[in-house]
């Protein structure tokens, strides 16, 4: 019901919205759920494990009954809090949890076998048999209990993730929070103020407390002008700050675009790291309900919440309203209701003795329970005469409050307990930087709260080396504080603690009944505090209960925690600017463009041609056929740019290489290019390539694709952190050079129908390099080899990349070749036994793979101490070796195990398995690379080969890994 | 002969205006990394400063200007933009024209559209005029430099332009969206 | 968390790659003998406490540091080029 007058709202701009598809009005300055109010709807919802129907209780980010559903197909997000929803032209929200309707749910019947959905209920009705559980049991349980669905299509909208830096980061922009912010803004500090709300001014727009003589509201409000006026405050509303974390770090998602109807591109949310030197926390206290029989009847609300429904919203949740509390919270309300002309039907204390001044019915005793067919329409009242009954259709009640201490737990530390206020006060220092101002800080006055707010900015400035404003402290109440515990009124039936998961106050019981004395356990044996409310309205409540049922005081019973997120967060807004082509770079190489019709694979983040489909070709292994033969018997061009480069230079250069690598690089000649192996310093190999000598002081190394990354973090550590006196520098040279492969026996003929000058067996002897030009573009140019034909590399900076690749190819074209992709490259190098990081896997060392000889003995170097370890000089190890296949089926498949013929293929058997495998179109045959227990030893065996995972077996020869032109003329002549 | 032609790292991508902000790509004659050999930081930066008239970098920070500005990128290392280098004795050199994609972000809401991208912290007070920074741009390593008021200099691994330009595009137009709320 | 490096200044960690304990910077001798070795290269304390580690600032600077923070409170104590340490340890 909408009140006449009063309210921060804006009536002048009516909105309309829907709920479960029926047509409503609000007004600007609604959230959905002041709007339902207004609009009269009681059940907006149904509990997860019963599904009784529920009502709106709260007023805040808090509330664990009213969640909803927004949007339909991929826009579809459920478990929105309808008292954050600010209300849009439009809006769409409808009710979950519920079959078919919120106001008739079938489901509802598990309410009525509730006595079997007790504590522990999941743990000891369906533990046997195992195969039940999957087939019957989840499935079942899942459908009946749950919160919203998802739409399980992608996510179509636009999140933000941003980064911000500050001096003070504030938190909350309540009293104290608007006031730290100002001292610190007045004092030059860069300010943050992170408030959850669409309006600043915290608990002052729900209670109208005057501060400095005038409405609180509109004191907030003009504080949080000064505040967006200063150059040096960002002032962030909409914006909860869910986490905090090391060093000042913190997490914040900023509502942006989801209060509007026609967001355009602006993100629905964004996900912010704030780093801030120091931090104060001022996010206020939570309500807490008091457990009774069939408190959770819509219509019984917090009083706190009642409060803000009249004051902010001018809407009244009753039009005959109770109020019962165990502190002067339930008397605020009673004296709301009675200025805004409501009718207060029973104010209960549970305190004894306490009187008012105001004109309503005041009992000293206890609510013990509540009726009402849809919603409540009438309350028991304990009281020392006997239970009385009152009519009703709302009940407010205060239990106390819990200062928002959430953050101050997320680094691990643990709060503490204050008797004075029944509650847990966080401790000093719980996160180094942040200070708890205000009733985050177990303060309960406006006055004490600006004070505190004042008072930790300036200690903040203080230790920046700022000079504080001490800008003056305005004048608000200062009444105390005065609570009796009160968690939970004896009686028979259920009373709820934990509403968002269903848990009672019988379940906590039967915990501790059953020895679940430890509030951990307990948590976990009752789901209490594991709805999205993380145990915010019930924690408190819960171990109180439990406290009692174990005859322990509360510190010692335990404590409540929390984790990050404060509230929950959607994991679009965890995940923004890391989806799609956000998730991670893509490299390109020079010739993409050129090379259009080529399926790309992935290696690493680089993308690179499979193979250059022609017309008519229906299978990859057609083409791939083909462009090994281009190399075989013509000529291929392919892009190897993706290859790691590192430019080194310096005098003690050749040295630096000899320490890096197994083999010499000092002595090679200056011209040459040396095939290296690369340990690490536990005796495996890490990386293998060439490096050439450009220069006296300049060597241009040469790294895999997938490990150009590890190498360059290797050769750095190798410099800083071992050898830091070595006069070297060194750079990736990557970026700069497109580089090609020119590979066949018309390999020359096509490179000096391109070079200015042309080349010769002479000046390019194999492994040779030196500098050439094209077009008067100088290049530098290789005679090295990966598929054993006479070959070279041929590099240009990276601008001409494309423009070399197109004429390359063109020539190649010309001359009976053409592209080839990384299919064909693949299957050219097993043909000669070259290894790659398939087999360099990490765990083979240079003797597995038959490189031992390059393991120089004249020199220390990375890797070979422990390289010489017995265990890895085993003739038994797995070692490389080539495999063709024999039996009746002709293919080998990589990631295949090995075993000896007749023996039963399990891992006990195990002899080794296969690495890379490919059809040599050269040979006729599949062949394939992988190691075997003592290979080298068993050429000419015959060897089972069995793929698990593909049902594949056949039997294989093995063979020396060099399957074609052993002696490698055809590369060096 | 033949003739190569040449494409920039952006070709084709850029300029690109989304509200207040504009992304243009910047070509260098050169882009050479210095850096100095064991004990020669003294004499490669005076010869620096006599060739192009700007002194090896401190750590976080430019010397030169516009066209020939010499930005710290590193441990021992700078990148010098503009005028190709002749050798410095006492330095290594190598020539990085090729390997950066350059970009200039400029326009109001510049520093905005960085924080969506950088953890850097780009307040302008500590990210001044002349600084500049190795750091994290999406997912990217980057060198960035503030080079006025409301300018920022940014330069990415080259196979990663159409990936740069995707990802501050797409920050420049949530911030312009931002502003139109 | 963050690192304050002391080329860069202080970074975000998601700047830096962790390596682990700082002790890789003190290479045996070759001849020094497997046990030496295997310490070198395997054996690690897990201290609850100061610890001592490498990191590299791989998206900044592409320096080695050497860390030294506690694994309880998670406060860095010291941060520094592990390059300067090597050599001062000489
Ligand atoms: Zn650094």
């Amino acid at each position: 019901m909408r009140l006449p007058s009063g309210g921060l709202i804006d009536r002048s701009h009516p909105i309309r919205f829907s709920y479960d598809g029926h047509s409503y009005q609000g007004v600007q300055g609604d959230t959905l759920a002041s709007a339902l109010i207004a609009n009269g709807l009681k059940t907006v919802a149904r509990s997860f494990k019963y599904h009784r129907p529920r009502g709106i209780m709260t007023a805040g980010s808090e509330e664990p009954n009213a969640l909803v559903t927004l949007g339909h197909g991929a826009g579809q997000e459920p478990n929105l809090r309808a008292t954050t929803l600010e209300l849009y032209e439009g809006l769409a929200a409808r009710s979950q949890n519920c079959w078919p309707s919120v106001n008739f749910d079938l489901l509802a019947l598990n309410d009525l076998a509730a006595p079997f959905f007790g504590a522990g209920f999941y743990y000891k009705t369906f533990m046997w048999p195992r195969a039940f559980w999957e087939m019957l049991y989840e499935p079942a349980i899942r459908r009946a209990a749950g919160l919203g669905a998802l739409s399980g299509l992608p996510d179509e909208d636009r999140y933000e993730r941003a980064f911000a830096h500050c001096d003070l980061l504030v938190i909350g922009a309540g009293p104290a929070g608007l006031m730290a912010a100002l001292e610190a803004a007045r004092a030059g500090a860069d300010v943050i103020l992170a408030d959850e709300d669409s309006r600043m001014g915290g608990r002052l727009n729900a209670d109208l407390t005057e501060v400095d003589g005038r409405p609180g509201p509109d004191w907030a409000a003009d504080v949080a002008a000064d505040l967006a006026q200063m150059d040096n405050v960002r002032c962030m509303s909409r914006t909860t700050v869910t986490g905090a974390y090391d060093h000042g770090t913190f997490s914040a998602v900023e509502r942006v675009a989801m209060h509007l109807p026609h967001p355009g591109d602006a993100p629905r949310e964004a996900f912010w790291r704030i780093v801030a030197k120091r931090a104060v926390l001022a996010t206020g206290a939570l309500e807490r309900p008091v457990a009774f029989q069939n408190n959770d009847r819509p219509g019984i609300m917090m009083a706190g919440a009642v409060r803000s429904y009249l004051n902010r919203y001018a809407v009244a949740p009753g039009r005959s309203v109770a109020v019962f509390g165990n502190n002067d919270s339930a008397h605020a309300t009673a004296r709301a209701l009675i200025d805004h002309g409501i009718h207060v039907a029973a104010l209960i204390d549970s305190r004894p003795g306490v009187q008012t001044d105001l004109d309503v019915p005041l009992y000293h005793g206890q609510v013990c329970g509540s009726e009402g067919r849809k919603g409540l329409e009438a309350i028991s009242i304990a009281t020392a005469s006997g239970i009385e009954k009152v009519q009703a259709d709302c009940l407010a009640v205060s239990g106390g409050w819990n200062p928002s201490l959430h953050l101050t737990c997320h680094m691990n530390g643990r709060p503490q307990w204050d008797e004075s206020t029944a509650a847990f006060h966080p401790r000093p220092g719980m996160v180094p930087g942040l200070e708890p101002v205000g009733a985050a800080n177990g303060v309960f006055t406006t006055a004490d709260a600006l004070a505190q707010g004042r008072k930790a900015a300036q200690a903040a400035l203080t230790d920046l080396g700022l000079k504080p404003a001490n800008i003056p402290l305005p004048k608000a109440e200062d009444g105390a504080y005065d609570i009796t515990p009160l968690w939970s009124v004896p009686g028979r039936g259920r009373a709820w603690l934990d509403f968002q998961n269903d848990v009672t106050v019988k379940d906590v019981k039967l915990a501790a009944q059953e020895s679940y004395r430890s509030v951990e356990h307990m948590k976990r044996y009752t789901t209490q505090g594991m709805a999205p409310d993380q145990g915010k309205n019930s924690n408190m409540g819960a171990l109180a209960v439990l406290a009692d049922a174990t005859g322990r005081s509360i510190p010692e019973t335990g404590t409540t925690t929390y984790r990050a997120p404060y509230t929950p967060t959607t994991l679009g807004a965890i995940a923004a600017g890391a989806r799609g082509k956000g998730f991670a770079p893509e490299r390109f190489t020079t010739s993409h463009a050129a090379s259009e019709e080529a399926p790309m694979v992935e290696a690493g983040l680089w993308y690179r041609p499979s193979y250059f489909p022609k017309p008519g070709e229906s299978y990859w292994r057609e083409s791939c056929d083909r462009e090994v033969g281009y190399v075989r018997n013509a000529v291929g061009i392919c892009d190897v740019s993706t290859l790691g480069k590192i430019d080194i230079q310096g005098q003690d250069a050749g040295e630096f290489l000899d320490f890096v690598y197994t083999n010499m690089f000092s002595t090679l000649k200056v011209g040459r290019t040396r095939y290296g192996l690369m340990l690490r310093e536990d005796g495996h190999v890490m990386d293998d390539g060439t490096t050439a000598r450009l220069g006296e002081h300049h060597y241009l190394m040469t790294t895999t694709t997938a490990a150009a990354g590890q190498v360059m973090r290797h050769l750095a550590f190798v410099h800083q952190c071992l050898r830091p006196a070595l006069d070297v520098q060194f750079i990736s040279v990557t970026e700069q050079w497109a580089q090609f492969a020119v590979a066949g026996p018309k390999s020359r003929e096509l490179l000096n129908s391109l070079l200015d000058h042309d080349i010769t067996g002479e000046t390019f002897s194999f492994m040779g390099c030196g500098d050439v030009s094209l077009g008067g573009v100088s290049a530098r140019l290789f005679r090295i080899s990966f598929s054993g034909e006479h070959a070279y590399e041929i590099a240009v900076p990276a601008r001409y990349g494309e423009s070399l690749f197109r004429l390359l190819r063109a020539r190649a074209e010309t001359l009976g070749g053409g592209a080839y992709g990384m299919e064909a490259l693949n299957v050219l190098r097993i043909e000669k036994g070259f290894i790659t990081h398939s087999e360099i896997h990490g765990r083979v060392t240079a003797f597995d793979v038959g490189l031992q000889g390059m393991m120089s003995k004249k020199k220390d170097f990375v890797g070979k101490t422990a390289s010489e370890r017995p265990g890895l000089m085993d003739p038994d190890r797995e070692r490389l070796v080539g495999l063709k296949p024999t039996g009746p089926v002709k293919q080998l498949t990589a990631g295949a195990h090995l075993f000896n013929l007749g023996e039963d293929a399990v891992r006990q058997n195990d002899q080794g398995y296969i690495t890379s495998v490919g059809f040599s179109p050269t040979l006729g045959h599949f062949l394939g690379l992988g190691f075997l227990r003592n290979g080298p030893d068993r050429i000419g065996e015959e060897i089972r080969m069995v793929d698990h995972v593909r049902g594949i077996e056949t039997t294989a020869e093995v063979c020396h890994p060099v399957f074609f032109d052993p002696q490698g003329g055809r590369a060096r002549d | 002969m033949i003739e190569l032609l040449a494409k920039t790292p952006c070709d084709g991508l850029l300029p690109r205006t989304i509200g207040t902000v504009t992304l243009t790509e910047i070509s260098f004659e050169a882009i050479t990394s210095v850096a100095p050999l064991t004990g020669q930081e003294d004499a490669v930066s005076g010869t620096l400063k006599a060739q192009m008239g700007a002194a090896f970098p401190k750590p976080g920070r430019t010397t030169g200007k516009a066209h020939a500005r010499a930005v710290w990128s590193g441990l021992g290392q700078a990148l010098v933009l503009g005028p190709a280098l002749q050798p410095i004795p006492g330095a290594a050199m190598t020539d990085q024209t090729d390997a950066w994609a350059c970009v200039a972000l400029e326009g109001d809401g510049a520093r905005d559209v960085l924080a969506r991208l950088t953890p850097l912290d780009l307040r302008p007070s500590v990210f001044r005029q002349g600084h500049a920074a190795r750091t994290e741009l999406a997912h990217m390593s980057a060198v960035l430099m503030r080079t006025g008021e409301s300018r920022y200099g940014i330069m990415a691994f080259r196979s990663m332009a159409k990936t740069l330009v995707h990802d501050v595009t797409e920050a420049m137009t949530s911030v312009a969206a931002r502003t139109r709320l | 968390m963050r690192i304050d490096c002391p080329l860069c200044g202080p970074r975000d960690r998601r700047e830096f790659t962790y390596q682990g304990d700082a002790l890789a910077l003190d290479r045996p001798d070759p001849e020094a003998g497997f046990g030496v070795w295997n310490d070198y290269l395997h054996n690690r304390d897990n201290p609850a406490g100061p610890t001592r580690e490498l990191w590299y600032h791989d998206s900044g600077c592409t320096a080695w540091l050497v860390v030294t923070r506690d694994t309880v409170t998670h406060e860095v104590h010291r941060v520094e080029l592990a390059r300067d340490v090597k050599e001062a340890g000489k």
